[in-house]
């Protein structure tokens, strides 16, 4: 049974109010911190911990840190990514809603780390309703001294604030998440100058994901040598997993970093197994932008490995016989889901989300979406498939965001593993566009 | 030939008035950001608005936002239009929305559509039901993939709807739904994933 240092408490009974968090050792670490650390002393133990950006970038959170620009006499800002919207995540609607004093405590800690006196959750607008659990907890912990002047005795001053986007996918990038949050349409910004020199209002500021900043009262608590004991080599400490798909048991579980794929999937512990008793087909194990990989590839390397929840080990065998971690969302599909399908309804996704700022992206994902659409009703022709990899590869790399490889990689990832079930698609498609049709035929692994 | 007086006497739209506890609410959203950031309260004040007026930001609405914030109209109108949350045409009572990604895909998201479109009458991107009570739009990832299929009425995700039982009893709680909420900010209760379990 792995350590839970996030959702120890989730399921205790009024773990949502102040008292009982408090009860249960709620905001420690923020006692600790302004009463016996210096900020950068805070910062050092972030970046002791190898403590990784748990958005779906994996940059160490340490290191992002150290980069904020500090001018003499300018505001600075932390600002709470809690835009989660890559498909296949909810890990972060669950920890905020369960447990908002965990994510304001960190709030608190990391901004007094980085010397913000005012700071922002940005939650995607569809979770209004979670913004006023975040607004109810905020309000207790001004009322209990934790937020306002003079916090704690210690001279500290800190103001917290969330705020609603509109519907967005784009504004999770961290840049057009600052012009949401400016009032502006969510254009991702060119970079340089990155957001750590001009951020918000122009000023030096850090981006960090939700499950981020709650891991630094962990941190801060356990001291970031403990924190770097649990998990393995790169990848420390825990990760949320957001499991979905044809799994027995769908949800969120808090792993220790290393743990084997397989022992995921299948154990009572976890997932327990493929719904319905049916064999697992393939997975895109980090959020709908990570490649697809069949079965055989996800519980073992292409060197016969045991696949582990890492970092390093997800993205072994790069992106021909590999994926990546990503965001812990976690899509597991059954021997009878159809591989071109899905693909057509993640480009559309990416299609409708494009900012439609860069023409690569805003033309490329509609040549996607159209191009799967007409494969997917039998109406392709055996060059489309081609014609996918050759747009995928003209949007990758050419876009302001990373919108446009989210884009991209699912399709060259299907496509590279599932070939034969894209060609049956154009050689059969009576039989192809059958309801409830299955591809008979095997997944292209090397 | 034009009779001048009959269409003065056709009156134009009233002029659409924040009530006093949304004029209030966006008082207390601005005291958020730094004096000369107003637009910051956009998005905010948005949602305020398409609450209070119907469900949706008509062009007099979002001239209305315009001027709580000090903004130009085209400042409102560019924004509102990018994120899809906001309805730019008349809406029924209830807008359903319908997460259709991939992994809402994978366990039934087309069925409760089609299902949906059935039994209220309405279609998806088209006009409400003929009782006035649905509209139905399709959108993208609601983030409760382990809980799909999903549909999401104003602040309520209605989870788990993969059987007809399921999605007559969230239809039924609707249609019994006298008090509307007004404000975004009121409780409507949260969903099942999310209480303890």
């Amino acid at each position: 049974m792995g350590r839970k240092l996030l959702t120890e408490h989730i399921n205790v009974e009024g773990i949502d109010t102040f008292e009982v968090y408090r009860k249960h050792g709620g905001y420690r670490s923020v006692e600790k911190a302004l009463k016996t650390m210096t900020p950068d002393e805070v910062v050092e133990e972030v970046k002791k911990s190898g403590l990784r950006g748990r958005g779906g970038a994996g940059f160490p959170t340490g290191m992002k840190w150290s980069f904020l620009a500090k001018p003499e006499g300018v505001p600075r800002y932390l600002v709470c990514n809690a835009d989660e919207s890559e498909p296949g995540t909810f890990k972060d609607r669950q920890l905020m809603s369960k447990l908002p004093h965990l994510l304001v405590e960190g709030m608190i800690t990391s901004s007094y780390a980085l010397g913000a006196n005012t700071s922002y959750i940005y939650i995607r607008g569809e979770l209004l309703y979670v913004l006023r659990i975040l607004e109810k907890a905020i309000a207790e912990a001004y009322a209990n001294g934790f937020l306002g002047k003079n916090i704690l005795g210690s001279g500290y001053d800190l103001d917290l604030h969330v705020h609603p986007g509109g519907g967005a996918y784009i504004c999770g990038e961290e840049t057009a998440l600052l012009e949401s949050l400016e009032g502006k349409r969510g254009n991702p910004r060119n970079k340089p100058p990155f957001p750590a020199v001009q951020g918000l209002y122009a000023r030096p500021t850090v981006v960090n994901n939700v499950e981020s900043i709650a891991a630094v009262p962990v941190i801060v608590n356990m001291t970031g040598d403990e924190y770097a004991k649990i998990g393995v080599g790169r990848s420390t400490g825990t990760k949320l997993i957001s499991a979905c798909g044809h799994l027995n048991k769908p949800g969120i579980y808090e792993i220790e970093l290393g743990l084997p794929v397989e022992e995921f999937i299948y154990s009572d512990e976890y997932c327990g197994g493929i719904w319905k008793g049916r064999e697992l087909k393939a997975v895109v194990a980090g959020g709908s932008s990570v490649p697809i990989l069949p079965k055989e590839l996800i519980l073992k390397t292409a060197a016969g490995e045991n696949r582990l929840m890492t970092y390093e080990s997800l993205s072994d065998g790069g992106f021909i016989t590999g994926t990546m971690l990503g965001s812990g969302g976690f899509i597991a599909m059954d021997e009878t889901t159809c591989i071109v399908r899905n693909t057509w309804n993640f480009s559309r996704f990416y299609h409708h989300e494009s900012c439609g700022q860069c023409s690569p992206c805003r033309e490329g994902t509609g040549w996607l979406e159209k191009v799967l659409h007409r494969l997917e009703y039998g109406h392709g022709h055996i060059e489309d498939i081609d014609l996918l990899v050759s747009v995928a590869k003209q949007i990758e790399g050419n876009t302001i965001c990373p919108l446009g490889e989210a884009a991209a990689w699912p399709v060259a990832a299907a496509v590279r593993h599932f070939r034969d079930e894209f060609e049956w698609h154009v050689k059969h498609p009576q039989e192809a566009t059958r309801p409830g049709a299955v591809y008979p035929g095997k997944a292209v692994l090397a | 030939m034009l009779n001048l007086t009959l269409m003065e006497s056709t009156t134009a739209p009233t002029k659409p008035q924040f009530s006093p506890a949304a004029q209030a609410e966006i008082k207390r959203l601005l005291t958020h950001y730094p004096d000369d950031r107003k637009k910051s309260a956009l998005l905010p004040v948005l949602h305020i608005a398409q609450a209070e007026f119907g469900g949706w930001v008509s062009p007099e609405v979002q001239d209305l936002v315009a001027e709580a914030l000090g903004l130009k109209p085209i400042e409102v109108y560019e924004v509102a239009t990018f994120y899809t949350m906001f309805n730019l045409k008349p809406v029924g009572k209830h807008v359903l929305e319908i997460c259709r990604t991939g992994p809402c895909m994978l366990r039934g998201s087309d069925e409760l559509t089609a299902h949906l479109e059935r039994i209220t009458g309405a279609k998806v991107g088209g006009p409400a039901s003929e009782d006035g009570l649905f509209t139905l739009k399709e959108v993208e990832c609601l983030a409760a993939c382990g809980f799909a299929p999903i549909v999401q009425v104003r602040e309520k995700y209605y989870e788990k709807l993969d059987t007809p039982e399921a999605v007559d009893a969230m239809l039924t709680e609707l249609r019994n739904q006298v008090h509307r909420p007004a404000l975004p900010w009121e409780e409507v209760g949260l969903p099942n994933s999310l209480k303890n379990n």
